[in-house]
């Protein structure tokens, strides 16, 4: 299939779909990071995830829609308040959801799962019946269109860089933040041996309720970066839930780093395959190829050989 | 009825009023009371019950959950399908096509000639096997590679889930060999026979009940047998199984194999009572909703999760006729409130307060029962001698 | 690695295992006799358990061997080294509390193994005899069709003893099984495990010396995954480097 480009074309068709992957890429990371901090640190199935990333979006485009109404003149900067939001937003309704269902199931991994498909169900219909069931867009701010010329065949587009910025930036910090901090190693105190965390004095409900909370946050700016590069709708949260899964499990549920790799190998997997065979074969063979991984390798690619 | 022989060893005092009670319901209260519409509607779903019974088995025995039980629904119905379309579609009804004598959405998507896969479908007796072979067998594919590398729990709930995802995208994707997102639709006859007539409803309502006791009563065998108590036992403490000297993993298999089955007939059954069978149900949705009808009806009880498929299913058309729009909140709700209040579901509930009372007045009424047939039978004996 | 076939029941050679770099089991030797109670001691994290794990295939090793009755058990899947006649007992009791404890008996007894075999298994009168026989020795004859899951901590342990029992292994491996027993419950076991092992070795993992000094025949201590030493317990109990890193002044 080759054989009909030539070596420069190929090239900047690998460049450019590998830039294309890398905006999938940076989605992927960003809902992969959510889920691999509520699934891989503490165990939790969360299937609403892809909804509170949608939560996430509609913020995003409410505010838009606040701003060009009232701030005609600010709207350039309004993105950025718009991910504040978006964090906010999504990070509380986590927490209440945390509060209401999911810390009586700490011990019950399979019953989590279905319990937040529920959760997904409900906001599905919520979002329905207050913003339609048609498709919403939000409209970029002037400077993040366009595109950026790197060579005469290759462009990049700004939207994408900047939504690529956004997730490594987000990356960081999450990993300073888990790494770093006294609360991220409450945290992964808590992932570890949740009684004894308790004895020792840490707060483990209110450790799970934040850390459930930081999550879905990140999911809701997920959501916001979503709207730069597509539209919007009830149902788009679910498309991508068995995917961000997929990334998470396939990088070692634990693993920060691994979730990068992971987000990284499958979008660019799927966005090269994705130019020269149909969209739907592309995302069956890079979803073969993930599952027959797993299965050669259930722990993920990054995981420690431990001690029973 | 005496609890002893055959009987008695797959089937306790207890489960023989269930299952009595449920044969009459669908044997003869719902045939009586309702519409042959109806009646078909409630066919459809209890093609449904096939998959919770697996599910049950599955998940409440065996505690191997697979979010992609639409799978083997799905291939169980697209077997019978395939047989279907090709019936329907034969030179004289198709000559209006480009290609005559291939199905017609071949025909759309340019393709001509039938694809070799297609084929052996023209066999009534090979369709029939396939029905149970290929999606067993694709089961045992998928256990024997999870199960043997320990795959398990949530990792096998989110690997079965994203088999489903493929799935129905390489079926969507594949338009011309597969029908596409309406599916394989417009089938007609059986063997020449009109599946559409209120008779022939009305013999496919009654076949799948038929069908669906069979099940009950292998999932009865295999439950009361000792694999069914290695199966609880295995959910508890696998690995005190495993160092008792058995292989898990094949357990698993055959566990997972049989749930298959059981949704692969009640795929088939479907298309033979709805008239087409399309990708919406193979996916993830269909596959975890699948579950909550085992949930609510009670993950550990054969005859629940029968009641949970068709009272569900019951719910959802009702709602959706008068309320659309509350339709995936009280489904959303009700998933949370099985999870959360009732883990055991319906038949948790009865066996909590309903069973009690229904066990006493069982006592009494064969008490009564033997007393008089002993009274009669001394009579009898009386009587002889006078 | 020396192949050649020895007259010990068990026989593990050069055994080695580590995870990311940490040895767990560093180069270690041990020989099981016909009929010995070996019992393994050592500080928390000496690899006691992991030994065990190493014998009945829980965790592979890195290197070396394991020969039970001369036939290797490293490449073997562990349902096959329980097929061989290696029993094994977990740290905590591990019973199914979902069943009777007749039926946890049961489900242990060697028959019926495979799917089908276990689909068609039917109950005979040797099977419950056996069950009853063993819940009579494992004391627990008055609670056989009660739920497993109603038993004290103790009679758990018993239970789970119980369930290899009626496997009748020749290498049987129990792992702490006096832990949160009482005093008196100690005895009980100790003369239990004295009558198991008329015809069988048995490999025990304790803590409490008492019942060390009650029922072992030899000693091994284990020290960061090697052996210490090894020998009668009155030997051991006052060789300084015991004393040292594990007994205490």
């Amino acid at each position: 299939m080759f054989s009909d480009y030539s070596t420069s074309e190929l090239m900047s068709i690998f460049a450019m779909q590998g830039f294309a992957g890398l905006t999938l890429f940076s989605v992927f990371v960003l809902m992969a990071l959510g889920l691999a901090i509520i699934f891989g640190q503490m165990g939790v199935i969360n299937m609403a995830h892809g909804e509170f990333m949608i939560l996430g979006a509609y913020i995003t485009y409410l505010t838009s829609n606040i701003f060009s109404q009232w701030l005609p003149g600010l709207y350039g900067s309004y993105f950025f308040v718009a991910m504040i939001f978006a964090f906010i937003a999504a990070g509380l309704l986590g927490m209440l959801v945390e509060w209401l269902i999911i810390r009586h199931l700490y011990h019950r991994p399979l019953d989590t799962l279905l319990a937040t498909w529920g959760v997904s169900l409900i906001l599905q219909q919520t979002y329905r019946s207050v913003f339609g069931a048609r498709e919403v867009g939000v409209s970029m701010p002037d400077w993040m269109m366009g595109s950026y010329p790197l060579t005469d065949l290759v462009e990049v587009p700004i939207n994408g860089i900047f939504v690529m910025c956004l997730a490594i930036g987000t990356t960081c910090v999450i990993a300073a933040l888990m790494y770093r901090s006294r609360w991220g190693i409450q945290v992964r105190a808590v992932v570890q041996n949740r009684t004894m965390a308790g004895a020792v004095g840490i707060n483990t409900q209110k450790v799970d309720r934040m850390t459930f909370g930081l999550g879905c946050g990140i999911a809701g700016i997920a959501g916001s970066a979503f709207t730069m590069i597509g539209s919007i709708g009830p149902t788009s949260g679910q498309l991508y839930i068995v995917d961000t899964f997929l990334v998470v499990v396939f990088g070692g549920a634990a693993s920060l780093l691994g979730t990068v790799a992971s987000a990284f190998t499958i979008s660019q997997a799927q966005s090269t395959m994705e130019f020269f065979l149909s969209g739907s074969m592309a995302k069956v063979l890079t979803l073969l190829f993930v599952v027959g991984v797993l299965m050669i390798r259930p722990q993920g690619l990054f995981t420690l050989k431990v001690r029973r | 009825m005496k609890s002893s022989g055959f009987w008695g060893s797959l089937f306790s005092r207890h489960d023989t009023l269930s299952f009595v009670v449920l044969a009459l319901i669908l044997l003869v209260v719902l045939p009586l009371s309702l519409d042959i519409f109806r009646l078909s509607l409630m066919g459809k779903y209890m093609t449904y019950a096939f998959v919770a019974l697996g599910l049950a088995l599955c998940w409440g025995y065996g505690g191997v959950l697979s979010l992609g039980q639409g799978v083997f629904f799905g291939l169980g119905g697209y077997m019978l399908a395939m047989f279907l379309k090709l019936e329907s579609s034969d030179p004289e009804s198709t000559a209006i096509q480009t290609t005559p004598g291939i199905p017609d959405f071949m025909d759309w998507n340019q393709i001509t000639e039938l694809p070799w896969f297609w084929e052996p479908f023209y066999s009534f007796p090979f369709t029939l096997a396939a029905v149970l072979v290929v999606p067993t067998a694709f089961a045992y594919l998928i256990g024997v590679a999870m199960f043997k590398r320990r795959v398990s729990g949530v990792y096998f709930a989110i690997i079965t889930q994203a088999i489903a995802a493929i799935l129905t995208i390489l079926i969507i994707g594949q338009q011309g060999y597969t029908g596409g997102v309406n599916g394989i639709t417009d089938l007609r006859t059986l063997l020449g026979w009109n599946i559409r007539s209120d008779f022939a409803r009305y013999v496919f309502y009654f076949v799948c009940v038929g069908l669906l006791l069979l099940c009950i009563v292998i999932s009865q065998f295999v439950s009361r047998s000792k694999l069914g108590r290695i199966l609880v036992a295995m959910r508890g403490a696998e690995d005190r199984v495993r160092f008792s000297g058995y292989d898990v993993a094949n357990f698993k298999t055959f566990v997972f194999c049989l749930g298959a089955a059981f949704s692969a007939i009640g795929g088939a059954m479907f298309t033979l009572q709805v008239g087409f069978m399309s990708p919406s149900f193979i996916g993830i949705v269909p596959s975890i909703e699948m579950v909550i009808f085992c949930a609510v009806g009670g993950r550990l009880s054969i005859y629940g999760s029968v009641y949970g498929a068709l009272l569900v299913s019951w719910a959802r058309t009702a709602f959706s006729e008068s309320f659309p729009e509350l339709w995936l909140f009280a489904m959303g709700a009700l998933f949370i409130a099985v999870v959360l209040a009732f883990p055991d579901g319906l038949a948790g509930l009865y066996n909590q307060y309903g069973r009690r009372h229904v066990e006493r007045q069982l006592d009494k009424w064969l008490l009564t029962l033997k007393s008089s047939t002993r009274t009669a039978s001394v009579k009898g004996v009386a009587h002889e001698r006078q | 690695m020396n192949a050649s076939n020895t007259d010990f029941v068990l026989a593990v050679e050069n055994l080695t295992v580590s995870f990311d770099g940490f040895k767990a089991v560093d180069d270690l030797n041990l020989y099981v006799d016909e009929g010995e109670i070996r019992v393994i001691i050592g500080p928390n994290g000496a690899g006691k358990t992991t030994v065990l794990d190493l014998i009945c295939g829980r965790t592979r090793s890195t290197q070396g061997s394991i020969r039970f009755r001369n036939r290797e058990l490293t490449k073997m899947t562990e349902s096959d080294i329980v097929k061989s006649g290696v029993g094994r007992k977990f740290q905590t009791p591990s019973v199914y509390t979902e069943l009777t404890v007749y039926e946890n008996l049961e489900i242990s007894y060697p028959k019926g193994r495979n799917v089908f075999g276990s689909l068609f298994f039917r109950r005979d009168e040797t099977i419950v005899r056996k069950c009853e026989e063993v819940a009579e020795m494992i004391l627990l004859k008055d609670q056989l069709y009660d739920s497993a899951g109603l038993l004290s901590h103790g009679q758990k342990q018993w239970l789970e003893i119980g369930m290899l029992l009626i496997q009748d292994p020749e290498l049987l491996m129990l792992d702490e099984p006096v832990a949160g027993m009482s005093v008196t419950e100690r005895h009980e076991t100790a003369k239990l495990l004295r009558r198991i092992s008329e015809n069988r070795s048995v490999i025990v993992i304790e803590h409490d010396m008492q019942f060390v000094a009650e029922i072992a025949d030899k000693v091994t201590v284990l020290h960061q995954g090697k052996i210490l030493t090894e020998g009668p317990i009155d030997t051991v109990k006052n060789d300084p480097k015991v004393v040292e890193v594990y007994l205490g002044h």
